[in-house]
């Protein structure tokens, strides 16, 4: 079984060579005539203003913290769910109750406004 | 192990790994010439027969344009971010079953499952127990390159596209994650293959006929094609994340997106359309082997599941193809409210179906068919939930504007 690891290694091996080897032929193949113009950062062909990297709204960074917290919950519920057939009603209502929180937890930041985009 | 498997696996792995690649280069043809026809065009027919050669054109083109990194960019990470894309995109086939071809002729291990025999599948490169968690798993460090080619390239747009990507494919990580973990409850298994074999009465989508719709959806989220692209929209972020990108790199994004989209719908043709498996092909497999022996047998059943997975995968590419033809591109707080107000909550309640109807009705069958009116009752309350207004006719507008002078 642990061999089969080893194959995804080998596939890896393969995976990166295949981007890898049109890089290269294309770093021997394509012309190399750099100017200072050409370089600069493109905005609308005008000479870029202020710093490139601005503020940005937090709502970005309240979806990404919410999705810490369901993605470690989903992936508790993993476990679960490969063998749930053989839990039985015990199980089953552990896993309810588990469930019942994470979707108290989503109600709560509905309730809270994190959900929306203001 | 000896020599000659290991010399198999290594053919094996490149093997696929080109097909996946040569895959990509046609379906860029097959999308532009699809587009084409929906929009009453012809499109690309002059290289070659039928425009056939146009991505041999293309990759030519590509390798003889000069390579521009800006100035401002952060080196390291601006040359980094697309392999960190593309690596990836290709290492999700390793768990992927293309069809079942035993090289020992043990052909029945195929509809076993739990084959007495190890089975020898020269299409699949690596059967692992945890094959779905793979599959997860590397399906989202795919967000790393598209983020991080964002912020190296220090551009206003780049840089917009790339912190829109972070949240946009998070948040449909999640749904995409709660749909498959009612098919791994529906399956009791990790496995890709397993899950296949045990397709064998009904496919998946009869089962997880709502899980089937949240992961389309998700699915096309993740890989940001047509009504979901914010993270590239081009009249508003010229490119998006790979605005700064010329030449080869350029082409590893586009490879990622589109190798991302070839594994996605084979994703979903294992999970809900029986993967390489369709009725008849074990009639088929005993057929041959009365006539010519176990391992004739062994390669007809190889080859035929082989070509019903790329046959259901086409389908499935001709799908997207034309969901990208007909819809217009969401704006982002809609974007948002669809992933986290109406796919998670959707897909929560799919895991809750799911369990109950496993534990409370014996019948296998019999709780399946229970999931596919619930799921089907429970979209039709939501679509009703969700009623969009409808848009301002064209013509009575165009009327209004002709009273108004």
């Amino acid at each position: 079984m642990l061999a089969n690891y080893a194959f995804i290694g080998i596939f890896f091996v393969a995976a990166v060579s295949f981007p890898l080897a049109p890089l290269v032929l294309a770093f021997l193949l394509r012309p190399k005539r750099p100017t200072p113009i050409k370089q600069s950062t493109y905005e609308c062909g005008l000479e870029a203003m202020g710093d490139m990297r601005m503020q940005f709204k937090v709502q970005y960074y309240l979806y990404a913290l919410a999705f810490v917290i369901f993605d470690i919950e989903v992936v508790l519920l993993y476990p679960w769910a490969v063998a749930f057939n053989q839990l039985g009603l015990y199980g089953f209502t552990a896993a309810t109750v588990f469930l019942l929180m994470l979707f108290a937890g989503l109600v709560y930041e509905w309730r809270k406004g994190a959900l929306e985009w203001v | 192990m000896d020599w000659i498997a290991l010399l198999i696996l290594i053919i094996q792995c490149f093997v696929i790994a080109l097909g996946v690649t040569t895959a990509f280069a046609y379906l860029t043809l097959f999308e532009r010439r699809l587009l084409a026809r929906f929009q009453n065009r012809i499109g690309p027919n002059r290289a070659g027969p039928n425009g056939f050669l146009q991505p041999v054109a293309d990759a030519v083109k590509l390798f003889f344009k000069e390579d521009v990194v800006p100035s401002a960019a952060n080196r390291a990470v601006y040359l980094l971010a697309p392999a960190m894309a593309v690596i990836p995109a290709i290492i999700i086939w390793a768990v992927i079953p293309f069809g079942c071809l035993d090289i020992r002729g043990n052909w029945q291990a195929c509809f076993e499952p739990q084959a007495t025999t190890p089975l020898q599948n020269i299409l699949q490169v690596a059967e692992i127990n945890i094959g779905v968690l793979y599959l997860l798993a590397v399906t989202s460090i795919g967000v790393y390159g598209i983020t991080l080619a964002g912020w190296a390239s220090n551009n206003k747009y780049s840089m917009l596209g790339g912190i829109r990507s972070a949240a946009h494919l998070v948040s449909y990580e999640l749904a995409l994650a709660c749909a498959v973990l009612a098919v791994v409850m529906t399956y009791g298994t990790f496995s890709t293959h397993q899950i296949v074999v045990a397709q064998a009465g009904l496919w998946g989508i009869v089962p997880q006929f709502l899980a089937f719709v949240i992961f389309m959806i998700a699915a096309t989220a993740e890989v940001v094609r047509l009504p979901f692209d914010l993270v590239e929209a081009e009249q508003e972020l010229v490119g998006g994340y790979n605005t700064e990108y010329g030449s080869m790199k350029f082409a590893l994004f586009f490879m990622t997106e589109y190798i991302k989209l070839i594994a996605v719908s084979a994703i979903a043709v294992i999970f809900f359309m029986g993967g390489w498996r369709f009725p008849g092909l074990y009639t088929l497999g005993a057929g041959v082997e009365n006539l010519a022996g176990p391992m004739a047998a062994s390669i007809a059943v190889g080859l035929a599941s082989l070509g019903a997975f790329l046959l259901k995968l086409v389908a499935f590419l001709f799908l997207s193809v034309w969901i990208r033809a007909s819809w217009p591109r969401m704006r982002y707080d809609r974007l948002m409210d669809l992933g986290w107000k109406w796919l998670l909550p959707l897909a929560l309640l799919n895991i809750v179906y799911t369990a109950v109807a496993f534990v409370l009705i014996p019948n296998e069958t019999l709780a399946s068919f229970v999931l596919l009116a619930l799921g089907v009752l429970t979209l039709v309350i939501a679509m009703g939930i969700n009623r969009v207004p409808k848009p301002v006719d064209n013509v009575t507008y165009v009327k209004d504007l002709k009273e108004m002078g």
